[in-house]
């Protein structure tokens, strides 16, 4: 049982900095998913969690204990890699009884362990195995075991399900989801797949290139993003931003082509004229002719079975996208923008305005 | 996609394989030919006739303890010489696989050796370890050691061992810092975090995954001991002191060229050729055996 602390911690490549002071409170048993696009630094913080890294500053505190300067091999972490890294001349039961073989355990235990996770996962048939002669999941499953029989304090996952084909990887991240659940063990989890981290994590860091953007449970982050960044970032197809200028009392916003949305929970804070971008999710903007629509000029429809994505063109010329359930068709959709469902952020700085 | 070129004819495709066929035959087959022929012939003194005595030369050869003593030369300088090569250019391609600065001219550098012909090696070996004039041998002597190579057998094989080990590590240390290289970061990594401090890491995950590389050199390497190191001895020590150097190599040339007695001679390349071709397809069959990871 653990729980770990990043306080502060910074990392350089020479003189490119990758990680700008991230500060982080895992409790125990919480499985964290990290995102971001590719180079916005989570390996990097992961690898440094690991002790692969050496933080510039900062400190690694697993469980009340700095681990900072510690070797890899002294923190009680377990890692699951993207390649799994499996050890190529040893079969799956060498492989899963290497960790314990070097910690002195006895044959017995080792044997008994070894067992127990392979039955955990179903890959007890495979134990004799070399891991050439396993098919892509089954390594991602001995990479697991590898990881489970060592009862670690800390379960590293660096994108692990990102080598698997799609149907696959949506049956191990419920695996892994209600392996973890089952264990308990306190659990980082990095990924770029929105999807992964949403569904797998007690609370999700979007970093954004260097920074932790948003740190807060999924739906939290989905509904009320902290800034634009994780607003785009999270969601598919994601957000509209339209930009707008705040109207006088901060009631309303006034989009470029003269229109005004009133806002529906309060008025934000700000002077008159204050530019802003308005966020709209593409599956809340709602079709329908009224006083007040928008007249949207198709682009281009994909139809996806249950819904249909729009993408089309406001009079101004701003892209929207909509997301309508059933079937389209057509040239022009004219639809409606519900002010319930607007998040509002400063253009400026690109930071969350709250009522 | 295997793409194959269909010749309208002979004449084409004999006219391009003529010269690799002309060079092989001319340089290989013609003279092996007649050593197997020499083999089973005997000279007279002055070499104005010669009778067919069958496996007769084979038998003496054999039987020849001064062979005998070439051959166990042969296997202790053979042994040596792989062991040593093998062994330095691995820690040295272990050392030069980190991320260090300058590495890339340290690589470099230990290239180098291989581009430098036997004989010029075998002088700038001398250059250290003559006893007069050698700034190793110099000193040697000077802390009380009595190292004199062309007097004591065991320092003349020492010698040659060095020079020719020396030769042969650039070759080795190019396949083991490949086949280092070709070992993924993340495995590791992942032993690291397993708990396996440098040195086990080394033997438990690296030294295992470098064994196809390992033993594709250690053939080499016997192969290179057996049949090339002819300049390094001749030019430093020509076998001696009575004959503490004479490896098998040396000794066909001894016989030879020196002595005349050519049936013998032949008899014993001919000896040398089985072995090499033993050795060769011991390695063919145990490449094909070999796992690949």
């Amino acid at each position: 049982m653990a729980t770990l602390s990043l306080r502060d911690v910074r990392k350089s490549f020479n003189a490119t900095q990758v990680l700008h002071g991230i500060e982080l409170e895992v409790a125990d048993g919480e499985l964290v998913v990290i995102v971001g696009a590719s180079g916005c630094g989570k390996s990097t913080l992961l690898r440094i969690v690991a002790g692969l890294e050496t933080p510039t500053s900062g400190q690694v505190v697993i469980s009340n204990r700095d681990v900072t300067g510690l070797e890899p091999a002294d923190r009680d972490i377990a890692m699951v890699f993207q390649n799994y890294a499996l050890y190529p001349h040893m079969s799956v039961f060498g492989n899963m009884a290497y960790g314990l073989k070097i910690r002195g355990l006895p044959r017995a235990e080792i044997e008994k362990r070894v067992q127990a996770a392979a039955e955990i996962l179903g890959i007890g048939a495979l134990l004799e195995r070399k891991p050439k002669q396993l098919s892509g999941g089954q390594r991602q499953r001995v990479a697991m075991g590898r990881a489970i029989v060592r009862e670690p304090a800390l379960f590293l996952f660096d994108e692990p399900l990102s080598n698997l084909d799609a149907k696959l990887r949506v049956q191990m991240r419920a695996e892994i989801r209600r392996l973890q659940r089952r264990l308990g063990v306190t659990s980082l989890f990095v990924t770029h797949d929105q999807v992964e981290a949403m569904t797998l994590g007690d609370r999700l860091v979007v970093m954004n290139a260097g920074r932790p953007a948003q740190v807060a449970p999924p739906m939290e982050i989905f509904s009320r993003p902290a800034d634009t960044y994780v607003a785009g970032f999270i969601g598919s197809p994601s957000m509209n931003f339209i930009p707008a200028t705040l109207e006088e009392g901060g009631r309303a916003a006034r989009l470029a082509e003269g229109s005004a949305i009133q806002f529906a929970d309060g008025p934000r804070p700000g002077p008159a004229g204050m530019p802003l971008i308005l966020g709209l999710r593409p599956e809340h903007i709602e079709p329908g002719d009224g006083p007040d629509s928008l007249p949207l000029a198709v682009e281009l429809i994909e139809p996806l079975g249950s819904e249909t994505v729009v993408h089309g063109r406001a009079p101004g010329g701003l892209a929207v996208t909509a997301r309508l359930p059933g079937a389209f068709s057509g040239a022009v959709l004219p639809v409606q923008l519900p002010a319930g469902h607007l998040h509002v952020f400063d253009a400026g700085s690109g930071r969350r305005l709250d009522p | 996609m295997q793409k194959k070129v269909i010749f309208r004819g002979t004449l084409l495709p004999i006219a391009l394989l003529a010269p690799q066929l002309v060079v092989t035959v001319v340089f290989f087959f013609w003279p092996a030919g007649q050593a197997v022929y020499q083999s089973m012939l005997r000279e007279d003194a002055f070499g104005l006739s010669s009778e067919f005595v069958g496996l007769e030369n084979f038998r003496e050869v054999l039987a020849d303890p001064s062979w005998v003593h070439a051959a166990l030369n042969t296997l202790v300088f053979s042994g040596c010489v792989a062991g040593l090569a093998l062994g330095l250019a691995l820690f040295l391609a272990v050392q030069a696989d980190k991320s260090l600065r300058g590495a890339t001219v340290y690589r470099s550098l230990l290239i180098w050796p291989y581009a430098v012909a036997p004989a010029v090696a075998a002088v700038l070996w001398l250059f250290l370890f003559q006893p007069q004039i050698g700034l190793i041998g110099r000193g040697l002597n000077a802390i009380g050691i009595p190292w004199d190579y062309r007097l004591n057998g065991t320092h003349a094989m020492i010698l040659v061992i060095v020079a020719a080990a020396w030769k042969q590590l650039a070759y080795n240390f190019i396949f083991f810092l490949a086949g280092l290289q070709s070992i993924p970061a993340s495995v590791l990594e992942a032993a690291a975090i397993d708990g396996a401090r440098p040195a086990r890491r080394f033997w438990t995950i690296i030294f295992p995954l470098l064994s196809p590389t390992t033993f594709f050199l250690l053939v080499v390497n016997l192969t290179y001991a057996f049949f090339e190191t002819f300049g390094v001895i001749h030019a430093l020590t020509g076998g001696g002191p009575a004959k503490a150097t004479e490896t098998l190599i040396y000794k066909v040339y001894i016989d030879g060229v020196e002595n005349l007695n050519l049936g013998s001679s032949s008899a014993q390349s001919v000896i040398l050729m089985v072995l090499v071709v033993l050795l060769t397809a011991f390695q063919f069959r145990a490449v094909e055996k070999k796992v690949h990871y």
